[in-house]
C-alpha cells in the first residue's frame, strides 16, 4: 500500500515541475493521448507535402495528353490509370492537391480573418455592432449556401479568387457565430476587467486577452471547415465554376470521370473523389487534435 | 430487493458504517487516491460535520455513500453499510431506490441543482412519484405542504415559480424539500450555505436543523467552516487529505483539538477575540514583523472622497413576472429605475483600510465599481486625490496615468487571470502597458513583485491551471501592487480560499499595507474577516449606508439593527 502511495506521490512530483514549452513536445504527448490525432496528423503532412513538393515528384506531366495510351485502367505505369485524353490520373490527383489546398486554405484564413473578428467584436461590444454582425449572419443563412456560392461566383466572374471570396463569405456565420457567442462568455470575466485595469484599451483586450482564449474552438471551427471549403471548392468546379479544364482539379476530374462509370472505367472518378474524401476527413479528425495543441490546460 | 447483511432491528448497529474506506480516481497521471482508509459511522438522529479544506476528501466520502462518484473514481477497498443494507455492493437499481427516499443529498449550489426550466412544484412532485410516495391525485398538495414546511411564503403561488425567479435562499429551501419530501433516514448537506449570505446561511441552517431533529434524521453536515460544524453538529469529523485526522465531540474540538492539523484550521478560522497574526499557524507569527511603515504624510486630505454617489439601471422587465403576480394582492408603484446604490458618501484617508459590508445584492460591489472607475456613474462625484475621476467615462479611464493609483484584487483569482498568461505574463501587464518601465526591467520588477508577495519565482512561469487557489491569489496581488498604486480595492479576495490559505493572504495584505503605505476599500459579507484588516467599516444594504463607523465600535456596540441581525448571524460555535 505504502510503495503505490509513494509512486502516486512522485508521479504527482513529476507532473508539478514546470514545463518546458516546446510545441514537439507539445505535440507528442497530444498525439500519444489519442492516436487517432496521430493518424490525422500524419495524413495531413502527406496532404501538405503533395501540395508541396507534388508537381516536382510526379512521374508525368498533368496535362500532357497521350491518346493512344487514353482510358487504360490502373497499371504498373499507369497507377490510378489514364483518363479520356490519355494523361496520368496519378500525377493529376497528385497536383490538384496544390489548388485544392490553396483554395481551401486562404478561403479559411479570409473567413477567419473576417468572421472571427467581426463575432468576437459584436460579442464584446454588443449593442449595434453585435445587431449589424448578427444580422449579417442570419441573412447569409437564409440562402442555401452552395446556391448563394454559385451565384457569387457567377456574378464576380468564373475566377480561383472568386472561388474562395465565395467560399469564405458562406462560411462567414459560423466563424461569426462561434466566436460571438464564446467572446460574449468572456466580456464580463475577472481577468478582462483585470486587464482594463492593467491600462488596456479595449482593442487590446479583444485581440490580446479574449482572442487567444477563443483559439481552441476557433481551431476546431477552421479545420472542420477546412474540410467543407475544399468540397465546396470542388463542388463548384464539378459544376464547371471556377477552376476551367484542363487544370488538374479533384472536383473537375470527378465531373471529367462522372460520365465514364457507366462505360466501366471507374478509375477516373474515384481517385479524385478518394482524394477528396480522405482530405476532408482528414481535417474533420484534426480538430480534436489542433484544439489540444493549442489549449495549455488540454496539454498538462 | 437489497439484500440485509444483518436485521435492522438490531439497535446496536449505527445508521450508517462506513468501515475502511479508500476510493480513487482513475486520472491522466495514474491512480489518485481521494479518500485513504476512513472510518465513520453515524448513529440514528446524530448530526455529523465533516470539516476539512479542498481536497481532503469530504465530498468524494459522500459520492462514495451515494455512490454517485463519476466513472473515474471507484471504491477500491472497505464497506459501506447503511441501517443493514451494503451499498457498496448494491447494483444501480437498488442504489436508485435509496435515493432520496432514504438517503437524500443537499448540494453546494441551489441554483445548479434544480432544474431551471421546471416549476419547483412540479419538481418536488417528481421525486415523491419516483418513490412512490404518494397517490398522483394528493400529491401536488403534498408538494405543496412541502413548501411550507421549508417556510416559503405563499407556498401555493410559488408552486408555479421556476427557480430563476427565487432568490439563492429560497432555492436553498427548495432543494430542501426536495431531499426531504420522501422522509430519508439520512440527510447528506454537501456545503449547503456556501454562497449564501450569513443571514440567510443561519435562516437555512436552522431550518435544515429543526426539520432533521423533528423527524428523527441523521445528518452529515460537509463544510469548510469549523464554526458551522461546531454550531450546528454534535460531532465533528476533521479531514485531511483523504484521512480523518481527528473526531470529537463539537464542545471538545474547540477547547482541546488534539490534532495539529485541528489546532492549525482552528486558529485559521476568523472568530471574534483573535488578531490577524494569530491566525497563522504556532511559529509562523514571529517572523511576520513588516518592517517600519514608510507612509509619506503629504497632506492630511483624504485619498477618496465619495459624494451622494448614485447608480441606477433600468428596470428590465414589468412583464408578467412572477413578483408582479404577486404584487397584486399589495401593489407597489414600481419606478421606472432601479436604485443599486442610493446616495451615498464616505471618504478613505492616506494609508487607511475601510471595510465596505453587507450581503449580496446591497450595491457594495457596483460602489466598488464606480470607485474603480469600471462602470459609469448616474449621480453623485467621486474624488481621487484632489481629482474628479468619477467625470471621466469608464471607457477611457483605462489608459490614463490616474489608471496607475487606482487597483483592484478580484474575488475569484481563477476567473480574474487570463489562462492563456502565464503568472509572469500577469503580472507583467500592468508594467507593460502603464509601468513606464524598459522591456528588459520587466523580468526583475515581475521577480520582485513575486518575492514581495511569497510566490516562488520558480513558478512564474506556470499558467494559472498549474497553480494552486492561494497562489493564483499572490500572483493577482502581485499584479495589483505592480504599480505601486495608492488605493486598492479588495473584492472578497478570499472568498474563494481554504481557511488557512485565507489566514495567511489577509497578512500578506496586511504586510503590504504597512510596507506600501496603500489605502485599501476591502469589500465583503464577512464581518469577521473585515475586523481583522479594517480600522473602518461601512455597512450597506439595500443601496444605503445603515451604519459607518470605527470596526471596533461597529462590531461591539453596532447602532443599527441590521448590523446587529448581520453579528447576530455569524455561526456562533459552543466555546
Amino acid at each position: 500500500m505504502n510503495e503505490s502511495a509513494t509512486v502516486i506521490h512522485q508521479a504527482a512530483a513529476a507532473a508539478e515541475k514546470p514545463q518546458q514549452n516546446s510545441m514537439l513536445r507539445d505535440a507528442r504527448y497530444v498525439v500519444s493521448e489519442n492516436p487517432v490525432t496521430g493518424v490525422a496528423f500524419a495524413l495531413f503532412s502527406l496532404i501538405a507535402l503533395c501540395a508541396l513538393i507534388g508537381p516536382y515528384i510526379v512521374p508525368h506531366d498533368p496535362l500532357a495528353s497521350d491518346t493512344a495510351a487514353a482510358l487504360k485502367p490502373p497499371s504498373f505505369a499507369h497507377w490510378f490509370g489514364t483518363d479520356q485524353l490519355g494523361r496520368d490520373m496519378f500525377s493529376r490527383v497528385v497536383v490538384a492537391t496544390r489548388l485544392d489546398f490553396l483554395i481551401a486554405l486562404t478561403s479559411v484564413a479570409l473567413v477567419f480573418a473576417m468572421g472571427g473578428l467581426a463575432g468576437i467584436a459584436a460579442g464584446y461590444f454588443g449593442g449595434w455592432t453585435d445587431r449589424i454582425v448578427s444580422r449579417i449572419a442570419d441573412t447569409i443563412m437564409a440562402f442555401p449556401l452552395f446556391v448563394l456560392a454559385m451565384g457569387i461566383v457567377a456574378a464576380l466572374g468564373n475566377t480561383v479568387t472568386n472561388i474562395v471570396i465565395a467560399t469564405a463569405i458562406i462560411n462567414f456565420p459560423l466563424y461569426a457565430r462561434v466566436a460571438r457567442a464564446e467572446a460574449n462568455v468572456r466580456r464580463e470575466a475577472g481577468f478582462v476587467l483585470a486587464a482594463r485595469l492593467s491600462g488596456n484599451s479595449e482593442f487590446r483586450i479583444l485581440l490580446l486577452h479574449i482572442l487567444p482564449n477563443i483559439m481552441p474552438i476557433m481551431m476546431v471551427q477552421i479545420s472542420l471547415t477546412m474540410g467543407y471549403a475544399i468540397l465546396n471548392a470542388a463542388g463548384l468546379s464539378f459544376i464547371g465554376l471556377g477552376v476551367r479544364p484542363p487544370t488538374p482539379e479533384w472536383g473537375i476530374m470527378v465531373a471529367e470521370g462522372a460520365g465514364n462509370i457507366i462505360s466501366g472505367e471507374w478509375w477516373i472518378a474515384l481517385f479524385p473523389g478518394a482524394a477528396l474524401m480522405l482530405a476532408v476527413f482528414c481535417f474533420n479528425l484534426l480538430g480534436d487534435g489542433l484544439r489540444d495543441l493549442v489549449d495549455p490546460q488540454r496539454r498538462t | 430487493m437489497l439484500k440485509r447483511v444483518a436485521p435492522p432491528e438490531d439497535k446496536g448497529l449505527p445508521l450508517l458504517d462506513v468501515k475502511n474506506l479508500t476510493v480513487e480516481f482513475h486520472t491522466r497521471r495514474g491512480i489518485v487516491r481521494a479518500v485513504e482508509h476512513i472510518n465513520l459511522t453515524i448513529e440514528k438522529g446524530e448530526t455529523v460535520g465533516i470539516v476539512g479544506e479542498s481536497g481532503s476528501g469530504k465530498s468524494v466520502t459522500s459520492y462514495a455513500v451515494m455512490r454517485i462518484l463519476d466513472r473515474a473514481g471507484c471504491i477500491a477497498d472497505g464497506s459501506i453499510t447503511f441501517s443493514g443494507f451494503d451499498l457498496r455492493a448494491a447494483n444501480e437499481s437498488d442504489m436508485r431506490e435509496m435515493r432520496g427516499r432514504e438517503i437524500s443529498m443537499i448540494f453546494q449550489s441551489p441554483r445548479l441543482a434544480l432544474n431551471p426550466i421546471r416549476k419547483i412544484g412540479k419538481q418536488i412532485e417528481d421525486v415523491l412519484l419516483q418513490h412512490a410516495q404518494v397517490g398522483t391525485d394528493v400529491v401536488s398538495e403534498k408538494a405543496v405542504e412541502m413548501l411550507e414546511l421549508v417556510r416559503i411564503a405563499w407556498p401555493r403561488e410559488r408552486y408555479h415559480a421556476y427557480p430563476f425567479e427565487l432568490s439563492g435562499g429560497m432555492c436553498q429551501r427548495v432543494v430542501i424539500a426536495l431531499a426531504l419530501a420522501c422522509k430519508p433516514q439520512l440527510l447528506i448537506a454537501d456545503e449547503p450555505t456556501t454562497g449564501l449570505d450569513v443571514t440567510t446561511q443561519k435562516a437555512v441552517m436552522d431550518l435544515v436543523v429543526e426539520l432533521t431533529r423533528e423527524r428523527g434524521m441523521s445528518t452529515i453536515l460537509i463544510t469548510h467552516d469549523l464554526g458551522l460544524a461546531a454550531t450546528y453538529c454534535g460531532r465533528v469529523v476533521v479531514m485531511e487529505k483523504g484521512k480523518v485526522v481527528e473526531t470529537a465531540s463539537s464542545e471538545l474540538i474547540f477547547k482541546k483539538p488534539t490534532h495539529a492539523y485541528t489546532r492549525k484550521l482552528m486558529r485559521a478560522t476568523p472568530r471574534p477575540d483573535i488578531s490577524l497574526r494569530g491566525l497563522l499557524p504556532e511559529g509562523e507569527t514571529a517572523k511576520a514583523k513588516p518592517p517600519a511603515p514608510l507612509r509619506k504624510k503629504r497632506n492630511q486630505m483624504p485619498l477618496l472622497v465619495v459624494d451622494n454617489l448614485v447608480k441606477e439601471y433600468p428596470r428590465q422587465r414589468q412583464g408578467l413576472s412572477f413578483a408582479n403576480l404577486l404584487a397584486r394582492n399589495k401593489p407597489v408603484p414600481e419606478s421606472e429605475v432601479f436604485r443599486a446604490v442610493d446616495n451615498i458618501s464616505f471618504s478613505i484617508a492616506r494609508g487607511e483600510s475601510v471595510g465596505l459590508v453587507g450581503e449580496s445584492g446591497c450595491g457594495k460591489s457596483t460602489t466598488a465599481m464606480m470607485v474603480m472607475r469600471l462602470i459609469d456613474k448616474s449621480a453623485g462625484s467621486i474624488v481621487f486625490d484632489g481629482e474628479d475621476t468619477g467625470e471621466i467615462p469608464a471607457r477611457q479611464f483605462a489608459t490614463l496615468p490616474l489608471r496607475k493609483r487606482i487597483q483592484m484584487v478580484f474575488q475569484d483569482p481563477t476567473d480574474s487571470l487570463n489562462p492563456r498568461f502565464t503568472a509572469a505574463r500577469a503580472i507583467a501587464d500592468p508594467l507593460l502597458r502603464l509601468g513606464e518601465l524598459a522591456r528588459n526591467k520587466v523580468r526583475a520588477r515581475c521577480e520582485e513583485l513575486a518575492r514581495q508577495v511569497g510566490l516562488p519565482v520558480g513558478l512564474l512561469d506556470r499558467f494559472p491551471h498549474q497553480l494552486s487557489g492561494g497562489q493564483k491569489a499572490r500572483v493577482g496581488i502581485a499584479r495589483a501592487i505592480a504599480l505601486k498604486p495608492d488605493l486598492i480595492i479588495l473584492d472578497e479576495p478570499t472568498a474563494a480560499l481554504d481557511v488557512s490559505v485565507q489566514a495567511v493572504v489577509l497578512n500578506l495584505l496586511q504586510d503590504l499595507k504597512e510596507s506600501l503605505g496603500m489605502s485599501y476599500l476591502f469589500v465583503s459579507h464577512d464581518l469577521n474577516v473585515v475586523r481583522l484588516l479594517c480600522d473602518r467599516v461601512i455597512v450597506m444594504r439595500a443601496g444605503k449606508i445603515v451604519e459607518e463607523g470605527p470596526t471596533k465600535r461597529v462590531l461591539v456596540k453596532p447602532h443599527a439593527d441590521y448590523t446587529r441581525d448581520l453579528l447576530a448571524a455569524i455561526p456562533h460555535p459552543p466555546l
